[in-house]
């Protein structure tokens, strides 16, 4: 049986539209998983040196252990958000002869083989290897690092316990704040001392290596505890029934004042409003607000004024970079059907472009606080977001009209290159390097003024001509519509 | 009303679509069949211009459909699930269409109350989105979008599947009566002989892509066309 299940895994993998369609991203991808292997390869070899050296009179292993509270809590908060359990692939084995018992064993066990249960072993075990070389006992530091493979098993099995207890709840991530900052609470306020307590914890584990029991049976018992809910959910009515949403309607009417567009902000108001993924994406115009706070409160780059000429880009920017990339991708699930409608294609255009000024100046007003690190980040902000109306919608709005990747609005979130092709990589040139790099330039030449009056000059230019590039983008979509088309109603 | 000349669709060296002339005048009922692949879906998406003619082309009221968009504010259509939008409830749906062609909602409101017994209660008022509804309620909703703002060609491509054995009675009365009653020229496609031949007043079968017979509804249709589907069966039998 289990036999069948890899053969499948591995087909599921390896024929997936990703491998086949999407080299780049593939590359991406991966480059990303080395970094991060990188990342705690160089955790797990320099800690034990790191330690000794700011904390030289203390023993580094103990010190390390009374920091595992944090990285539990702060590992159990990530897979929250991007790890799921992969139920919904069972749906066809339902009907054939395997027993329920092993499909749920085999989604579980599945789940273990996860690539956030392999990271930390790259951190674990050449930390461990380390100890032993610097004349830890040997069976200690092999305990410990059972131990620690344990807890992992434990964090990724806990993790869908409180991922069931979130579907139930309205607030999804509900639960999961408030395990975390129970738990938090509890340490920082010393009612409870976590973090010694599960540092000794480790460290009696490690000593009195009968204590690996504790471990194993938490393990033991949250593996149950899911077997035993999965069990109850494997039904097509309950967790493999996608979900239905309530219908959450607001009143749009302000829209109305925009005129022959209003129909199409309403769209996409809703399209925002009402898909996991795009929703997401609102959420992104905080950060692109909070983006500055990165930079501004350290003085080096407060110096470097063509640095707020790019922050300020960015972060006026964000929605429009973030939505106008997928632009008209997002309506690809019903591409034939405004195709075949009454539709004029410069009113459909004309409206994203209006939603994406909104964002920029509903950005740059949200920004005006910045005036705190010096009047000319706010200047700069200013032009940017001029440069950002008159040129940048314009520019992706082109860049659009060569998607020719489908997006399907209801996958999930985080993690999902759906419908990023070459386009929004090259797209992001003209974006971001041509106004930091004229603003660069112009303000090395003539200084800060002359590379302020350029931005808005050239913003200003693009708003004179809104009409005339309008007419031209427009063009250009109806010059791709079959392609389009053709290319939307592919499944990838 | 709709005129097809010299039309044809290759796709890599595959003709899928051939058809000399092919005329439909105003008001008629009239009906595809044809087995899979038979070139139903390809001849209504050049209708509505989703996919460009290699040769020839269509004239629908004298608009030639490929060259011009203004065939759009008469023609309206319902091909497949891929004409909703998922996540806007029924109503919005409708209201959405309706703004495109120039109808407010208390017109949208008017025409969807007649569909009420359509509906059967499963439509409207449900506060559900349009793709948690099942396959058969999100074609009806569909359907009757197609139906917004007094179109003068409807092209519903296999509008019959998927549906109740009672909202399929229904269906057929609703086409009935845009036929005859409004003048309204319907084009349907089906793999239901008899659904068609109760529908429609002209059907043609399609076969590889050829028009290979051009039929006037009489009570004999049913049989010929099940004689013919049936002789391609022995005949696919024999080769074998």
């Amino acid at each position: 049986m289990i036999k069948h299940f890899l053969n499948l895994e591995w087909k599921q993998y390896f024929r997936s539209s990703y491998w086949q369609k999407n080299i780049a991203i593939n590359i991406f991808m991966v480059f990303f998983a080395l970094y991060f292997i990188a990342v705690f390869l160089g955790l797990g070899i320099g800690l034990f040196f790191l330690l000794k050296e700011t904390f030289p009179d203390q023993d580094p292993f103990v010190i390390a252990n009374s920091y595992l509270f944090y990285w539990i809590i702060g590992d159990l908060l990530m897979r929250f958000f991007l790890q799921k359990l992969p139920v919904m692939s069972v749906k066809p084995l339902l009907t054939l002869p395997i027993k329920r018992s092993t499909v749920v064993n085999y989604v579980l066990g599945k789940s273990a083989l996860s690539f956030f249960n392999f990271l930390p072993l790259f951190a674990i075990i050449p930390f461990s290897i380390v100890l032993i070389n610097q004349d830890y006992d040997t069976a200690m530091v092999l305990t410990w690092m059972l131990a620690m493979i344990i807890t992992v098993l434990i964090i990724n099995f806990l993790n869908f316990i409180i991922e069931a207890f979130s579907t139930e709840s309205e607030l999804s991530f509900l639960p999961i704040m408030v395990v975390v900052s129970v738990l938090f609470g509890l340490n920082y306020f010393e009612v409870l001392p976590m973090t010694s307590l599960i540092g000794n914890g480790f460290l009696a584990i490690a000593n009195h290596p009968i204590f690996i029991l504790i471990p194993i049976a938490i393990l033991i018992g949250c593996y149950v505890f899911n077997y035993k809910t999965l069990i109850k959910k494997l039904y097509l009515d309950s967790s493999l029934k996608s979900k239905v949403a309530e219908v959450n309607a607001s009143d749009l009417s302000w829209t109305e004042r925009f005129g022959d567009i209003a129909p199409f902000m309403k769209l996409d108001l809703k399209l925002i409003w009402r898909n996991k993924r795009t929703k997401s994406m609102a959420f992104l115009l905080l950060i692109g607000v909070l983006y500055g706070l990165f930079f501004y409160p350290q003085p080096m780059y407060r110096e470097m004024t063509f640095m707020s000429a790019f922050i300020g880009i960015f972060s006026t920017g964000f929605f429009l970079i973030n939505f106008g990339q997928f632009i008209p991708a997002w309506d690809s699930g019903y591409y034939k059907l405004l195709m075949s409608q009454n539709i004029k294609y410069e009113q459909y255009l004309r409206s994203k472009f209006i939603l994406m000024v909104i964002s920029v100046v509903l950005l740059f007003v949200l920004g005006i606080p910045y005036v705190y690190f010096g009047y000319k980040i706010l200047i700069a902000h200013f032009a940017a977001a001029i440069y950002n109306i008159g040129v940048n919608t314009h520019v992706i709005l082109w860049g659009g009209s060569y998607n020719r990747k489908k997006i399907e609005l209801d996958k999930k979130a985080a993690f999902n290159y759906q419908g990023t092709g070459a386009v929004q990589w090259l797209i992001g040139i003209p974006l971001m390097l041509v106004p930091m790099g004229l603003f660069g330039l112009v303000n090395w030449l003539a200084g800060f003024a002359a590379a302020i009056a350029l931005l808005i000059v050239l913003g200003v230019l693009g708003i004179v001509f809104h009409k005339k590039l309008m007419k031209g983008i427009t063009q250009k979509y109806l010059n791709s519509k079959y392609k389009m088309i053709d290319a939307f109603s592919q499944d990838n | 009303m709709i005129y097809t000349k010299d039309l044809s669709k290759t796709y890599n060296g595959t003709t899928v679509l051939n058809i000399e002339e092919l005329t439909i005048p105003k008001g008629q009922s009239f009906g595809l069949v044809g087995n899979n692949g038979a070139g139903k879906t390809t001849y209504f998406s050049l209708l509505l211009d989703l996919i460009k003619p290699t040769t020839g082309n269509i004239t629908s009221n004298n608009v030639v459909v490929d060259e011009s968009e203004d065939w759009k504010p008469f023609t309206s259509s319902f091909i497949d699930e891929s004409f909703l939008i998922g996540y806007l409830t029924p109503e919005e749906y409708f209201y959405f269409i309706g703004e495109l062609r120039g109808q407010n909602k208390a017109d949208v409101d008017n025409l969807t109350s007649k569909f009420e017994d359509f509906f059967n209660g499963e439509i409207i008022g449900k506060k559900k989105y349009l793709r948690d509804l099942s396959k058969g309620n999100q074609k009806k909703a569909g359907i009757i979008a197609a139906l917004i703002g007094n179109p003068e060609v409807i092209i519903l491509d296999e509008p019959f599947a998927n549906l109740d054995p009672t909202t399929q009675i229904r269906l057929k009365q609703i086409i009935k009566d845009l036929a005859e009653k409004q003048g309204v020229t319907v084009l349907v496609s089906s793999h239901d002989l008899m659904h068609v031949t109760d529908v429609c007043e002209r059907i043609v079968v399609l076969e590889k892509g050829n028009v290979i017979k051009d039929l006037e509804t009489n009570p004999a249709t049913l049989k010929e066309l099940e004689a013919h589907f049936g002789s391609t069966a022995m005949a696919s039998q024999e080769e074998e």
